[in-house]
């Protein structure tokens, strides 16, 4: 069955609706990702799901109950949440703030059982923090202080877990161990996890499914693969300038403008950080001879005005080599990233010696091309 | 494990220490005073009959005995009172004071005191502290008011503050058109002093005082709860709408109780909760709200010594001494929370 469901959702603060209609099913041990770009609503939605946002329209439901109907505390015992705000703490050691997740659980004044302490210390060790136990927690860093949040949110045992951004502020390393850790809850535990990340790539590995927030409304929701199909992600943020590379998850900058001034020829994966040197410098490039299911090929898609390129698995053949030669006069000067050339690429030795033959410059690196000069010379021609 | 039983030791001291210094302070508040007595006929009035009759007898009872009994409850009340409001707003930089809420149950007491006088007679402890809790209320649900238009702390107090000037111009207002004999007793009473009670104000402060007291200790775990900030509260089952409702009455009672008999007294809601935080090392409710109470109540038991004893026969108002001992903590308090956020 589904355990969190929502139905025909209207979000927004004041009374104002600023998202509508929004359908959202999430079984248990499922990560479902809000992407979207900044001040599009997931907090909204977020916000909305767990209350702390009073619905405009629509229902929630929880194991196929209304969640409206839930008392304070049953909803507690079902959600738990990981909030933007930051903690601002008095005197509150780590274990303390972990503790109040159970919050739900104590009696009238909050008494902590044998087995409450025993939740708390395994809830602090499921993400790596048992050692900050004894440590104030205005003491620690914004990684620290976000893995005891989890573990506070851990503690409270729910079964649907809400987190808002919770990877902001974070390093690479802990933005990793902290989705490792969700990941961990909804495929050991069944948790189901809901969050929103600004992070693409990081969605598009941790989550079954992602959900495009986009002003107004819910453009798309689906499995990863299903959204990072076609130019969701451009569409979805808005990208007119630089690229955002759904294989990799990396994202490319601006295409240098103008005509291409020096032909790469690359392969195998020599060419991308000669591309990237030479878009940081402006100067636009074409680029070959590559085979399409070749790395270079990839990055030279955001990068390079033209590439000369064949079928994947297919050899370079004599037209081939014409092609590149031709782009090659064009730019007026030749860049060869690679030197090693075995029985596919063979051809592009041809190439080299073709454009030493009519005297143009050949450059082993980037920062060999001179600035702006070929187009001037050109234009002298 | 070891770092939990350092903590509970450091409570106990820290308890015992309180304790002992209310003691202290209990026995000296009635042995030092403008009439010489000496420890041992102290001693001698409060366990025996011996001085039966006597002049120092009426002394010890019925000026000092209940005068230390008002301070120390109303110091309690206050630490208690500056400490909810502390929670309720999550700023350590405020209290009924700063708020506009003292001056609020001021203005209605000062109010409530002509009016009635002038066509029934005096007013009983009771009625007092009704008006001045209906003062509180008053410029509390202002302040409330506000806050729910901004949720900028600074702008908050700096309403807070205002009100409270607003409050004070009005009271002095009333003053102004009072009676001559009305107005030494109001001008005195609205510098704030422990002096002039007597059993019957004890027991309304008590009654008062000891409830409210009370209420808040059934307050325990949601106080824990709300100081991971609202949304964490209401996520962890926490009925945050009840809980503001409850703190506030409870809040505006204590300072109600504390203006209706001692008038507006200033530093000791901010300073004391931020010194009992200190002095243990937490901000367990649990710990930190009887330890506002008694730190509270040894405050002022103190500053009401000085008050009264250091310059004899002149009495200085309350506010006046609280203020001195009061305001350098606040300094510090600023600037240490200053170097904590840059």
């Amino acid at each position: 069955m589904t355990r969190l469901s929502a139905h025909d959702l209207s979000v927004g603060y004041n009374k104002k609706v600023l998202i509508g209609g929004i359908e959202l099913e999430i079984d248990a041990g499922e990560v479902v990702t809000l992407i979207g770009p900044n001040g599009a609503g997931k907090s909204t939605v977020l916000k909305s799901i767990t209350r702390h946002l009073d619905l405009l329209g629509g229902t929630v439901y929880v194991d196929g109950e209304d969640a409206k109907s839930l008392t304070f505390r049953n909803f507690a015992t079902k959600f738990s949440v990981v909030l933007t705000e930051r903690l601002k703490t008095e005197r509150m050691t780590c274990e303390e703030i972990v503790a109040a997740g159970r919050y739900p659980y104590t009696g009238f004044f909050g008494k902590l059982t044998q087995g409450d302490r025993e939740i708390v210390a395994e809830s602090m060790a499921l993400v790596g923090a048992s050692e900050l136990a004894d440590t104030p927690f205005e003491a620690i860093s914004d990684g620290q202080r976000q893995r005891i949040l989890l573990a506070r949110a851990i503690c409270q045992q729910p079964q649907i877990m809400v987190l808002d951004e919770p990877t902001s502020f974070l390093d690479i390393r802990y933005k990793i161990e902290l989705l490792g850790v969700l990941r961990r809850l909804a495929t050991e535990k069944k948790m189901s996890v809901v969050l929103s990340l600004h992070e693409i790539d990081l969605a598009a590995k941790i989550s079954d499914k992602i959900v495009c927030v986009d002003g107004d409304r819910v453009l798309s929701a689906g499995t990863p693969e299903e959204i990072f199909r076609g130019d969701t992600v451009r569409r979805l943020y808005g990208l007119v300038r630089g690229d955002y590379n759904l294989l990799f998850g990396s994202v490319e900058m601006e295409k240098p403008q103008g005509t291409s001034r020096v032909f790469v020829l690359a392969g195998g994966g020599a060419g991308i950080s000669v591309y990237r040197a030479l878009q940081r410098r402006g100067i636009a490039f074409s680029t070959g001879i590559l085979s399409e299911n070749d790395v270079d090929y990839q990055v030279a898609r955001s990068l390079a005005t033209s590439i000369v390129s064949v079928p994947a698995f297919a050899s370079v053949g004599e037209e081939d080599v014409a092609r590149a030669a031709e782009e090659t006069e064009r730019a007026g000067a030749l860049l060869a990233a690679c030197r090693k050339f075995g029985e596919t690429n063979a051809r592009a030795e041809q190439l080299i010696a073709l454009a030493e033959r009519s005297g143009i410059p050949v450059y082993s690196s980037a920062a060999e091309v001179p600035e702006g000069s070929t187009e001037e010379g050109k234009d002298a021609e | 494990m070891k770092e939990q039983t350092k903590k509970a030791l450091r409570c106990e001291i820290g308890f015992t220490l309180l304790a002992l210094g209310v003691l202290v302070a209990v026995i000296l508040n009635i042995w030092v005073g403008s009439a010489n007595i000496s420890v041992a006929d102290v001693f001698k009035i409060l366990f025996t009959d011996a001085f039966e009759g006597d002049a120092v007898n009426t002394i010890v009872w019925d000026l000092r005995l209940p005068r230390l009994c008002a301070a120390a409850l109303l110091g309690g009340a206050l630490g208690v009172s500056g400490y909810l409001i502390q929670t309720y707003f999550r700023n350590p930089i405020c209290s009924p004071f700063e708020l506009g809420i003292s001056s609020g149950a001021k203005m209605v007491l000062a109010f409530c005191t002509v009016v009635v006088t002038n066509f029934l007679g005096g007013m009983s402890g009771v009625s007092m502290v009704l008006a001045s809790f209906v003062g509180s209320l008053i410029s509390m649900g202002f302040v409330l008011l506000c806050a729910g238009k901004t949720k900028n702390m600074a702008i908050l107090l700096i309403i807070g503050i205002m009100i409270g000037y607003i409050c004070s111009a009005v009271t002095d207002l009333i003053i102004t058109f009072a009676k001559q004999e009305e107005i030494v007793n109001l001008t005195f009473w609205s510098m704030g002093s422990f002096s002039g009670t007597d059993w019957k104000d004890v027991a309304v402060i008590a009654g008062f005082v000891l409830t409210a007291f009370a209420g808040t200790l059934l307050l325990i775990k949601p106080i824990g709860a709300f100081q991971l900030g609202e949304g964490y509260a209401q996520s962890m089952g926490m009925n945050v709408r009840l809980f503001r409702v409850l703190v506030i009455l409870l809040s505006s009672l204590l300072s109600a109780c504390v203006v209706a008999f001692a008038g507006p007294v200033s530093f000791v809601g901010i300073a004391v909760p931020h010194l009992t935080k200190l002095i243990f090392n937490t901000s367990k409710p649990s710990v930190i709200l009887p330890g506002s109470f008694l730190l509270g109540a040894l405050f002022c038991l103190i500053c009401d010594l000085i008050a009264r004893t250091i310059f004899a026969p002149t009495e200085l108002a309350i506010g006046t001494v609280t203020a001195i001992f009061g305001a350098p903590v606040v300094i510090a308090m600023l600037l240490n929370s200053r170097r904590k956020s840059a």
